[in-house]
């Protein structure tokens, strides 16, 4: 078990920055996932950790110690890749005793934890197979046994579940959520797909253009994203903005100048039965999804585009709606993304996209 | 129609057929054929001396010395070229700064004709003027007689040899190195494997493929030797560089023994073909396929 510690961490390749100045936290036994868009530095990250690359600048600790210049394997770091890179030539049980052995762990010993492992992991019937005439998942199970069976500090896990079908996906994220609860070993998960950080993650870490947005626990991040960019990210569909430039008419309380206002689609109410207090949206309506308890419309109004989804009603047969968003449910933000607190509508003035209620 | 399109396939492979029996398939029986036979190439009649040719051969000692020249000749050829060539592309591979010009550098001996390659070494191993005997008088070495003592003859024809072949070795396997993802050398160091421990655990069983294409076709090659002992030393001195093919060439086109040497085919494509059945035999086998 460790807590891991981004001190200022920078990471230049040749002439770009990837990563500039990253401070982060990662709590002992969490199971935090990194989130962002592809190519926001994730990996980047992940394998300074592991020390697969050497940080530019800053430090990185791990519990007390700083591990600046210690060598990956040193680090009681295991990390599962995203290609499993499971060693071709070897059986199922070299691969995952390789790193006993090279520990010098004497034979009786290596025999039982490789038997332990394989039990947990299902792969015990597979054990003199070579990796290639695996399924996917078997691999997958490998790759997490062979990290598994040194006991380290801290997992390491890069988009592990990325080569797998959707069933075997889902499967797999209940597996890994248990593993994390036996061993309570802290987790580091990089992930591009918000689903499986939300899903997965106790502590979730949101990253884009090597900049953290925002660290936080899954439900805060939904209800209260810190910017733009974290509310845009997290979320199917994602929260609805729209953008003031092209409004007129709303008369907005702030202190600081207002450049978008967000509302979550199942905030929206579809042609609400009795007046509400709030944002009034007039529009049409583009697309119909229904999957079964949900349905996910989207609209065109004056304001934009933008999508409502609703839970347990029949599907929406007129074209034209009405869509309100209570004051509560409403989110600020400043014309540079950040968001602001505080800021509010004026009560009854509602007037959006032309229309008056 | 339909008949058109059942030759078809057929029509298209056959120019490539035809040449290849005319040149390659005839001239194998021709030479089994002949080495049953007494024949001086243009006499018009070849008399029948069914295995005589054989016999004689095999209890030759020239051709005992013959045969032990190419398995010697062979082996260092093969052994120094593979080994030198894995070196060097594990040190190429790390893709530093000298990478772009030793590996043009290395590589030009392969496409220099043999010819001039000889005639180069030639000068080079000269006793007299040579600039190796300078090179190593630096260094307060005595001269050394390289190709013109049966002691030392033939390990300088291993020398051309294996500078000429380690171009085109080290490139291939350059080719198997960079074919082993990097991910597998990043997980090795989380399992704290040694570098001595990766390279003989993960490197040298993934590139076993290489290795042993590169020793197969090595060897073949090396069998078949001729152009530098043609040049270089007409398999003198003393014999000490007579090989195979250079045997076979001379008793065929300046003895005239067209029988005898003809047999010596015989015997060469037996060893060639089994070099090539454990080829396949092996591939399938043995070496690590993914
Ligand atoms: N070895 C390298 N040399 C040069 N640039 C690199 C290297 N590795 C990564 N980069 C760059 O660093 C940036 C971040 O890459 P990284 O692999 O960390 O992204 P990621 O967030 O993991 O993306 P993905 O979700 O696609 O895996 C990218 O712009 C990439 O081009
Ligand atoms: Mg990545």
């Amino acid at each position: 078990m460790a807590r891991i510690l981004l001190k200022g961490i920078s990471k230049t390749f040749k002439d770009e920055t990837v990563i500039q100045d990253l401070n982060l936290e990662i709590k002992d036994g969490s199971f935090t996932v990194l989130v962002g868009p592809s190519g926001c530095g994730k990996s980047t990250t992940l394998r300074m950790v592991a020390g697969l690359e050497k940080q530019s600048g800053g430090e990185i600790w791990i519990d007390d110690t700083c591990v600046n210049d210690t060598p990956p394997g040193m680090r009681d770091v295991a990390m599962v890749f995203q290609n499993y890179a499971l060693y071709p030539t070897m059986t199922v049980r070299g691969n995952i005793e390789f790193g006993l052995k090279n520990r010098g762990v004497p034979r009786n010993e290596r025999d039982k934890l490789v038997k332990d492992i394989s039990e947990i992991v299902g792969l015990a019937p597979f054990l003199d197979k070579k990796p290639q005439s695996l399924s996917g998942g078997q691999r997958q199970r490998v790759a997490l046994a062979r990290a598994m069976v040194k006991k380290p500090k801290v997992f390491i896990l890069d988009e592990p579940l990325s080569n797998l079908d959707a069933k075997l996906r889902n499967q797999m994220r209940t597996e890994l959520i248990q593993l994390h609860k036996r061993l309570g070993t802290t987790f580091v998960y990089v992930t591009h797909d918000q689903v499986e950080a939300m899903s997965m993650g106790d502590e979730i870490v949101v990253m884009n253009k090597g900049a953290i947005q925002q660290a936080d626990s899954p439900m805060k991040l939904y209800q209260d994203p810190a910017n733009l960019f974290t509310a845009q990210f997290i979320g199917t569909p994602a929260m609805n903005i729209i953008d003031m430039q092209g409004m007129k008419g709303l008369n907005i309380r702030s202190d600081r100048p207002v450049g978008f206002i967000g509302f979550r689609p199942e905030q929206g109410l579809l042609n609400p039965d009795r007046p509400v207090e709030g944002l009034v949206l007039k529009g049409d309506i583009l697309t119909r999804e229904s999957l079964g308890a949900e349905n996910i419309y989207q609209i065109r109004s004056d304001a934009g585009t933008f999508f409502v989804k609703t839970f347990l009603r029949p599907l929406e047969p007129a074209d034209a709606v009405t869509v309100a968003v209570p004051h509560d449910q409403l989110y600020y933000f400043g014309p540079d993304g950040g968001r602001i607190y505080g800021a509010g509508m004026q009560e009854r003035a509602l007037i959006a996209g032309g229309a008056i209620v | 129609m339909t008949v058109w399109h059942k030759l078809r396939p057929y029509g298209m492979v056959a120019p490539a057929i035809i040449i290849f029996s005319l040149f390659f398939i005839y001239p194998i029986f021709y030479m089994i054929y002949l080495s049953f036979y007494d024949w001086n190439f243009i006499s018009p009649t070849k008399t029948f001396v069914g295995i005589q040719n054989f016999v004689d051969l095999l209890s030759e000692p020239e051709f005992m010395q013959v045969l032990s020249n190419t398995t010697v000749y062979t082996v260092l050829t093969v052994t120094l070229t593979t080994a030198l060539s894995l070196l060097l592309a594990l040190w190429l591979n790390r893709g530093n700064f000298f990478y772009g010009i030793v590996q043009g550098a290395i590589f030009s001996p392969h496409i220099i004709s043999l010819v001039s390659i000889s005639l180069l070494w030639s000068w080079l191993m000269d006793p007299e003027y040579g600039l190796l005997n300078w090179v190593i008088g630096l260094f307060g070495f005595g001269k050394l007689q390289w190709l013109s003592h049966p002691s030392t003859s033939l390990v300088s024809l291993v020398i051309v040899a294996v500078w000429k072949g380690i171009g085109y070795n080290t490139l291939v396997f350059i080719a198997g190195l960079q074919s082993i993802p990097a991910d597998i050398y990043e997980a090795a160091s989380l399992d704290r494997s040694r570098p001595w421990t990766t390279f003989t655990k993960l490197i040298l069983p993934m590139l076993s493929p290489t290795i042993f294409f590169l020793v197969i076709i090595n060897m073949i090659g090396s069998f078949q030797v001729f152009e530098t002992i043609a040049i270089m030393t007409q398999g003198g001195p003393v014999n000490s560089t007579n090989t195979l093919v250079y045997y076979i060439y001379e008793y065929g086109f300046r003895f005239f023994k067209i029988g005898y040497a003809s047999a010596a085919g015989v015997i060469l494509l037996v060893i060639v073909g089994i070099l090539t059945i454990i080829y396949f035999k092996l591939l399938s086998n043995r070496v690590h396929y993914r």
